[in-house]
């Protein structure tokens, strides 16, 4: 068996991911964080620079565990689906799920456990409605293939893809307060805040949700 | 406690590491017995023990090394009876993930055993003779007390970790439970938090053999002055197979002949397999004491973290600030993965600071052992993030 090239796994100076930056913004100095599928612990990384969070990990891909482990983060090797349930309530004071819900099998039941053990859950998600995936579609009828969705139907792990308005209806299903939501377009930049979901859902390529699980007071500061 | 040996006559048939062994060994005398499970008193006792590197100042880099089953406290150094190099020679040392340079590293030989801390071949003060089977039935949770009393001895009060695979694995959990102050950072590797049925019943099948041998004489060998070579040979050729994995087997021997080029119609070692357990089995009883073997395999089968915790696992770490990082093998069929996965749920349900890795081996069991670069950038990485934790100064973190 080789070993993985860490180095190239973690490490390095790197740009952050948008997403990732807003999600820094997002999170309060010092607190609890546990971020379900953590990949590299790019994020992990970032809020530990950035922000000081106390943060756990839990990823599927055992080589991108061991990277996580290798260089000081605290990841176990975990499936959202399955090992969320054993955490108790309101254990951190974010639980985060980046670019993950789509690749869950059970994403409701993922988002009522991130809530159930955040005091707040952040996700973020490729946004299905951009009007690039609406064209292409429409006008090729094949599903997308690009840089926010780069694997072909039969071999990409996103099981439950979803656009912006799909995920408020969830939020809404679940009862979860909606307390940030932001969008950013195909090159990264944030969408006016003030735009309408729809505006939202047509030109947003990714979305970051910052919500409050049902029966939680809004004030976590 | 005195710095002295007990100056006993030798008895015949009893190997000179029980009473003399080469490493450092502290007695701790009748004034300070130690309380087993079965509420009886040990004493007096001895725990020999090796370390390696130096303590800092504040005493903050001790790390402690619980051994397995068959192990002994000769981690990283050359083996008294054997002469072969440290069971964990690989992994502790100077630039070694478990690094000699940086940590001040402790292990000790197990109550129970027959290296030199105080087990059934000593020899019983109230007698003179060895305890043979009238030594009490001894457990994890003591031999994790009697370590607890070399740490005091040894003058720390925190461990910075205390790592161990398989038995030393277990030990790891009794002390990350027992002493949740005590231990900053806990690596249980190929390990379970309770005893199986399958792993019962191996053991049973290693001790009968033990017992089915005439030279065992009861447990009164060392009387008798013979050693129950066969029965123990037989034990440990059967459980050196559940140390290994079918792939392994495989990939070493195959069907392979042994010495010859075709079957000879006998009962002799005519498969390369066949030889290579005979020869693991014959090699173990020169080294090993057959009533250790049966008083440690019984201490396993009596492992059960649950018990004590009303039931729940995760009742033994509620509270825990320990950091944890939790390791199985793929082929690992002994401690497979899933037994590590319950240890991790039941953190996860605490809260705990943990991390999991699965480490991909087809070398089962006994992969823990060998050299696994994935496995040793794993130990190294989360020690170095720990020490950093600990103030162990990032600066000397070797990549």
């Amino acid at each position: 068996m080789n070993a993985p090239d860490l180095g190239k796994i973690v490490g390095g100076p790197k740009v952050p991911r948008v997403d990732h930056v807003l999600i820094a913004e997002m999170v309060e100095a010092g607190s609890r964080v546990l971020d379900v599928g953590c990949g590299d612990g790019e994020l992990l990384q970032l809020l530990s620079e950035r922000k000081g969070v106390d943060g756990r990990g839990v990823e599927l891909q055992r080589d991108k565990v061991n990277a996580c482990v290798a260089h000081g983060l605290s990841v176990i090797q975990g499936d959202a689906d399955r090992d969320l349930d054993n955490y108790p309530d309101q254990a951190f004071d974010y639980a985060i799920l980046s670019l993950t819900i789509q690749a869950t099998r059970q994403p409701k039941n993922v988002l009522e456990n991130l809530l159930r053990i955040g005091r707040r859950a952040i996700v973020s998600f490729p946004n299905f409605g951009h009007w690039q995936v609406r064209t292409k579609l429409l006008f090729s009828g094949r599903m997308p293939v690009n840089d926010n969705l780069p694997d072909q139907w039969y071999l990409t792990p996103n099981a439950h893809l979803c656009t912006i308005r799909d995920f408020a209806d969830l939020c809404e299903l679940v009862h979860a307060n909606v307390e940030q939501a932001v969008a950013f377009n195909a090159y990264g930049a944030r969408l006016p805040i003030k735009w309408s979901l729809s505006m939202q859902n047509m030109f947003g390529e990714k979305a970051v949700f910052l919500l409050r699980g049902p029966g939680l007071p809004p004030a976590n500061r | 406690m005195t710095g002295a040996s007990p100056n006993l006559a030798p008895v015949s048939r009893r190997h000179p590491q029980v009473d003399t062994p080469s490493s450092p060994v502290v007695h701790f005398d009748a004034s300070a017995p130690l309380r087993l499970a079965c509420q009886q008193d040990l004493a007096p006792f001895s725990i020999a023990y090796e370390t390696y590197g130096e303590l800092n100042a504040a005493k903050s880099n001790a790390i402690l090394i619980c051994h397995a089953l068959t192990a002994d406290q000769y981690v990283a150094s050359r083996h008294p009876i054997t002469g072969k190099p440290g069971w964990w020679d690989n992994m502790v040392g100077p630039g070694k993930p478990i690094d000699t340079n940086r940590f001040f590293v402790i292990c000790s030989n197990v109550v129970g055993g027959c290296m030199g801390s105080t087990g059934p071949a000593s020899i019983n003060p109230k007698t003179g003779a060895p305890y043979g089977l009238t030594f009490p039935v001894i457990t994890v949770g003591d031999m994790v007390e009697a370590q607890a009393r070399l740490i005091d001895y040894l003058g720390v009060d925190q461990l910075f970790a205390v790592i161990g695979g398989s038995m030393g694995g277990m030990q790891v959990l009794e002390w990350a439970s027992r002493y949740k102050d005590r231990v900053f950072a806990a690596v249980p590797i190929a390990t379970a938090a309770w005893h199986s049925s399958q792993n019962i019943a191996f053991h049973e099948v290693g001790r009968q053999a033990v017992m089915a041998d005439p030279e065992w004489s009861g447990g009164n060998y060392y009387a008798a002055g013979t050693v129950p070579k066969n029965g123990l040979a037989v034990a440990r050729m059967a459980a050196h197979i559940t140390y290994l994995s079918e792939e392994a087997l495989h990939r070493k021997f195959g069907r392979n002949l042994q010495d010859r080029s075709s079957l000879s119609f006998s009962f002799n070692a005519e498969f390369q397999v066949e030889s290579y357990l005979r020869h693991q089995g014959s090699t173990f009883v020169d080294r090993f004491d057959a009533n250790s073997y049966l008083y440690i395999t019984r201490a396993l089968d009596y492992f059960d973290m649950r018990e004590g915790a009303g039931g729940v696992l995760a009742n033994a770490f509620r509270g825990t600030k320990t950091r944890f990082c939790v390791v199985s093998f793929t082929s690992d069929w002994l401690y497979p993965t899933r037994e590590s996965r319950e240890i991790v749920q039941a953190l996860n349900a605490v809260a705990a600071n943990v991390s999991f890795v699965e480490i991909e081996s087809d070398k089962g069991h006994d992969a823990f052992l060998l050299e696994e670069p994935t496995f040793f950038a794993t130990i190294r990485g989360f020690l170095n993030a720990a020490a950093t934790k600990r103030g162990l100064g990032a600066a000397e973190a070797r990549k």
